[in-house]
């Protein structure tokens, strides 16, 4: 029983930062069709400018907050400079776009800060909170916390502020928000802003448990992706699910199955949904037009 | 336009070919894994060889010639590690080759450097680079067979006869454990347990709960390189294990203690060079002034802590030099012949003599058993 | 005389392969010119996919890794020559495709990108562990060819560089002929048809499940034949030839140099085939360029970069 409850732990640690990457992946498919594969770079960033910060002498929030703010920045940027002006073009293209930028990214960082493994200390320290014969890191409590708590303050933001439902609106049919008058500019700014600040705020709450350098963001995006695409692809709640679901998947594998296929185990979950489920688990049955 | 188009382009040609005449240099070739998910250990490689060509130049070079340094970077990817390789050998005829960051890298330069008859000098840890031993390729770190046998034979003296592996799927920590796995028996050791991670996740506390629940484990083993053996050294102290934790020399590196925590990393055991220890050396061991010099240089001039890794560069360097110093003449011939007529060189990873079956040149006794007290490393009982 | 578009392809790519090695000053270029042609094989395939029936696979480099990996294991296990080996790794990459791509083709866009992201993972993913067969990570050895030997007791004396330069550039013009042929045909009408629209293809009769396996199964077959031609030219090869960067690389040489046409997917492999071996004295700013082309080109010549160049010459403008 304490080792299924040790897996659980295990799982809904990293399932929490792949469900934060998936809300991401979500609120900028929602806002432009566009799958951006660049997400994982902003957890990457969260992690990376935070220890940069805090390593020259920041305090931890500061450093924290500084790392959020700098990333929404940059996802703000990405939008105007690469995203907005390929609106329209092929699937095909807008993927080699965000990749592009991924790759980008990684090759700014390298530069900016080094390519060595770097870390910063636990929020609350390290001593595992002891349940039921399983441990759990203070730290993983943060992660899911962090998870739930943002997920809870989107749902408030989308389904009761008048901000939040432009935003639904724009995703939803963008001729139609322009012309009741809404700003969809600042409606993209708004959402790539926040997809991205959520992105680091994922790599500031992770880091402590699973380090950084400039390169894990890839990892983080195809999980992330996973997820939202298990959950359904655009649906909140869906990208929250599927996040933790992958992360679950991952742990009963490599605790039960074999430790050496349990990513195989999330990819072959991905594509059994997708095949008897396209929609993913809580998506919509899409209906074309012709 | 065109007319004057051919005499510029010949004329262009021309010089190149006089210039590279008229100096006369040593031209080095290192194709070395700088960026990619080796980069850990290719970027202290890399600044390593610059830093020392730097000062070897400094100091008037090799019986008076300037050694020209050619550094490529693979980034971990042994298809351009072979486009690297064969760059170096036709396009910037280097006399020999440095580099080989990963197992991966160094099978394909050594191929190009086997058929171009010129040495090459691997940094990294598989076995099967110099066995079964090809005439011109040498390698400065230990085996991964070696790093067992040390860490088996200190587990025999502590009185194991059954362990936990765990290990990372990349291929350094693949390698070592099936190394290792054969092996164990010699030592009267039983692998009770056998898991594995993928070098980027993120925790492994499912794997190291099946170990930890296996009957009869009285230690555990994780061959692996990176960030994975920081993590698997937390969350051992998490799930509060209690038995002793044994890391492989692809962790030899104050970063390890950094990243896993002081906390977790206590007794910690791994088998390292006298580069981790180099303070702790007696003033006689013929390693210690080869060993602070190094310190001294690369600290000074990169601010970060020397690793094994910029060691293995180091010492491959000085192989090298050594060779190009002892030989008839500055060509890949009679430095590959030199080279392999080393004896009792003194490097950072141990004392290298090569014979013509020997290609590695090291014995257990370079590899130091290393604890790990209070944040810094000790020599282990 | 007015040169079809098919002629003036094959023209060119001939040429490219006969008359560039007068200009290479060292046995090296003929090294990148074969990993240029090796690449361009694959990209042909992916022009099929994706510029003729606008289907995005981002897992291609799972067949790559098949064929690559046949080449190695089944002259040691099965005793095949390794030129059989090639045509093996094909089969059973066609059959994989074959079976995959029945389910897998009902999706679309996204959908279909990570699905087929997920077969690609699953293959370097067995390739990687199961090292008992593949001896894993660290990668294994394959046998020589043996057509160099058989040529030069025949008179014709090439070095291994120059061997598998035309060899290569060979097996390349031989696809592009193959692909362009298929342009022209019925299927490849078909495809290009359900391209526009899966809908109105259905209406006037095209099988569209059917069309959409076939080009999938035959891109399979050109990635797999690449990854064979690599393997045995580097006498050695690692699980990452299936792996995931892999994938991308493919696509993005396609998509760079204008996936719907066979020239420009070709120069797209050659750009970026060249860009580490041009940038090596930036090599820290190899990532940074990279991801800067790759944005720039598709944001603004949308197209692919040959396409886009034509356009300029022949002054019709946007």
């Amino acid at each position: 029983m304490s080792e299924l409850l040790q897996f659980l732990f295990s799982g809904v640690t990293v399932g929490a930062v792949y469900a934060l990457v998936a809300l991401g992946f979500t609120i900028i498919y929602n806002a432009s069709d566009v799958v951006n594969f660049a997400q994982g770079e902003f957890v990457m960033l969260g992690g990376m400018i935070t220890w940069f910060a805090h390593a020259a002498g920041l305090p931890l929030p500061l450093a924290a907050l500084i790392a959020i703010a700098a990333t929404a920045a940059l996802g703000v940027a990405m939008n105007k400079l690469a995203i907005e002006p390929a609106r329209g073009a092929p699937v095909v293209s807008l993927i080699i776009i965000t990749i592009g930028a991924s790759i980008f990214i990684q090759g700014a960082a390298q530069l900016v800060f080094d390519k060595q493994i770097h870390s910063f200390p636990a929020f609350s320290g390290d001593d595992p909170i002891r349940i039921g014969g399983a441990t759990i890191l203070p730290q993983s409590l943060w992660v899911i916390g962090g998870a739930l708590a943002t997920f809870v303050g989107l749902w408030v933001f989308f389904t009761r502020t008048l901000l939040g439902r432009a935003v639904l609106a724009t995703s939803n049919n963008r001729l139609a928000a322009q012309l009741v008058g809404i700003n969809t500019n600042f409606v993209m700014t708004l959402s790539f802003a926040l997809s991205a600040g959520i992105g680091a705020l994922a790599g500031v709450l992770a880091t402590p448990i699973t380090l950084t350098s400039y390169g894990v963001g890839i990892g983080f995006a195809l999980k992330g992706f996973a997820g939202a695409m298990l959950g359904g692809m655009g649906n909140p709640k869906g990208a929250l699910v599927g996040g933790f679901a992958i992360g679950l998947i991952e742990a009963m594998t490599a605790g039960y199955l074999s430790s050496q296929y349990k990513d195989a185990a999330a990819f072959i979950m991905i594509l059994l949904v997708l095949f008897f489920m396209p929609q993913g688990l809580f998506g919509r049955k899409s209906t074309d037009r012709v | 336009m065109k007319k004057t188009l051919i005499p510029t382009a010949l004329g262009l040609v021309a010089s190149l070919g006089l210039t590279t005449a008229a100096l006369a240099e040593i031209r080095l070739g290192a194709s070395i894994s700088a960026t990619g998910p080796a980069a850990f250990l290719g970027d202290p490689e890399a600044k390593t060889l610059e830093i020392l060509v730097e000062q070897l130049n400094a100091a008037g070079g090799i019986g008076g010639e300037n050694i020209a340094l050619v550094l490529y970077d693979d980034a971990g990817d042994p298809n351009k590690a072979r486009t690297f390789a064969t760059r170096l050998v036709e396009d910037d005829e280097v006399v020999a080759i440095i580099g080989g960051t990963t197992t991966g890298t160094s099978m394909s330069i050594l191929a190009v450097a086997e058929d171009a008859e010129i040495p090459f000098i691997s940094l990294a840890g598989a076995i099967d680079i110099i066995d079964p031993v090809k005439r011109h390729t040498f390698k400065t770190p230990h085996t991964d067979r070696m790093a067992c046998q040390k860490i088996f034979e200190h587990m025999q003296n502590q009185g194991f006869t059954g362990i936990g592996l765990i290990s990372g799927t990349d291929g350094f920590g693949a390698s070592m454990q099936a190394q290792c796995k054969d092996v164990a028996g010699d030592f009267g050791i039983t692998i009770v347990a056998d898991e594995t991670y993928d070098p980027k996740d993120a925790d492994m506390t499912a794997q190291l709960t099946k170990i930890r629940n296996a009957a009869g484990v009285q230690a555990v083993l994780n061959p692996g390189f990176g960030q994975g053996p920081s993590i698997v050294t937390r969350n051992y102290r998490q799930l509060d294990i209690g038995l002793p934790l044994y890391q492989s020399h692809g962790v030899a590196s104050d970063g390890f203690i950094e990243l896993a925590g002081t906390d977790a990393a206590e007794g910690v055991r791994l088998p390292g060079t006298a580069l981790l220890v180099a303070d702790l050396l007696a003033d006689d061991d013929a390693q210690k002034p080869v060993v602070t010099a190094y310190k001294a240089a690369f600290e000074g001039k990169t601010g970060i802590p020397v690793g094994t890794f910029g060691g293995y560069a180091h010492d491959a360097f000085l192989i090298l030099t050594d060779a190009i110093a002892r030989a008839d003449a500055a060509e890949p011939a009679a430095i590959r012949d030199a080279i392999e007529a080393t004896t009792g060189l003194a490097g950072t990873t141990g004392i290298y003599s090569f014979t013509a079956t020997d290609h590695l040149g090291l014995d257990l006794s370079a590899f130091r058993m290393l604890e790990i007290k209070d944040g810094k490393w000790m020599l282990a009982e | 005389m007015k040169l079809s578009a098919k002629t003036a392809t094959l023209l060119v790519l001939a040429l490219l392969v006969a008359v560039t090695p007068f200009f290479f000053p060292s046995g090296y270029y003929y090294r990148v010119g074969a990993l240029i042609f090796v690449n361009g094989i694959a990209v042909t395939g992916i022009v099929i996919l994706t510029g003729y029936a606008g289907q995005i696979s981002l897992g291609h480099a799972g067949f790559a890794g098949i064929g690559a990996y046949a080449c190695a294991l089944a002259p040691v296990h099965l005793g095949l020559h390794p030129a059989l080996a090639v045509v093996l790794g094909a089969a059973i990459s066609a059959a994989m495709a074959w079976l995959v791509g029945r389910p897998i083709l009902r999706l679309k866009g996204y959908y279909l990108g990570v699905a087929t992201l997920g077969f690609g993972i699953l293959v370097s993913m067995v390739l990687n562990n199961e090292r008992e067969l593949t001896r894993g990570p660290d990668g294994i050895d394959v046998p020589e060819l043996g057509l160099r030997t058989v040529l030069k007791d025949w008179g014709l004396e090439l070095t291994n560089g120059q061997f598998w330069y035309f060899f290569c550039g060979l097996f390349l013009i031989l696809g592009a002929w193959l692909a362009l042929n298929l342009y022209d045909s019925p299927t490849g009408r078909a495809l290009r048809a359900l391209h526009g629209s899966e809908i109105a293809a259905r209406t006037v009769g095209v099988d569209v499940a059917r069309m959409k396996l076939q080009a999938f199964v035959i891109s399979a077959v050109y990635a797999s034949v690449s990854g064979s031609l690599l393997a045995l030219q580097n006498k050695f090869i690692t699980p990452d030839v299936a792996g995931f960067m892999h994938s991308i690389e493919m696509v993005t040489m396609a998509v760079l140099g204008g996936v719907g046409s066979i020239l420009g997917a070709i120069l797209g492999a050659g750009i970026l085939t060249l860009l580490p071996q041009v940038l090596t004295v930036f090599a820290e700013y190899e990532q940074l360029v990279l991801g800067l082309v790759m944005m720039l080109v598709m944001i603004f010549l949308r197209e692919g970069l040959l396409p886009s160049i034509l356009r300029r010459l022949r002054g019709t403008g946007e």
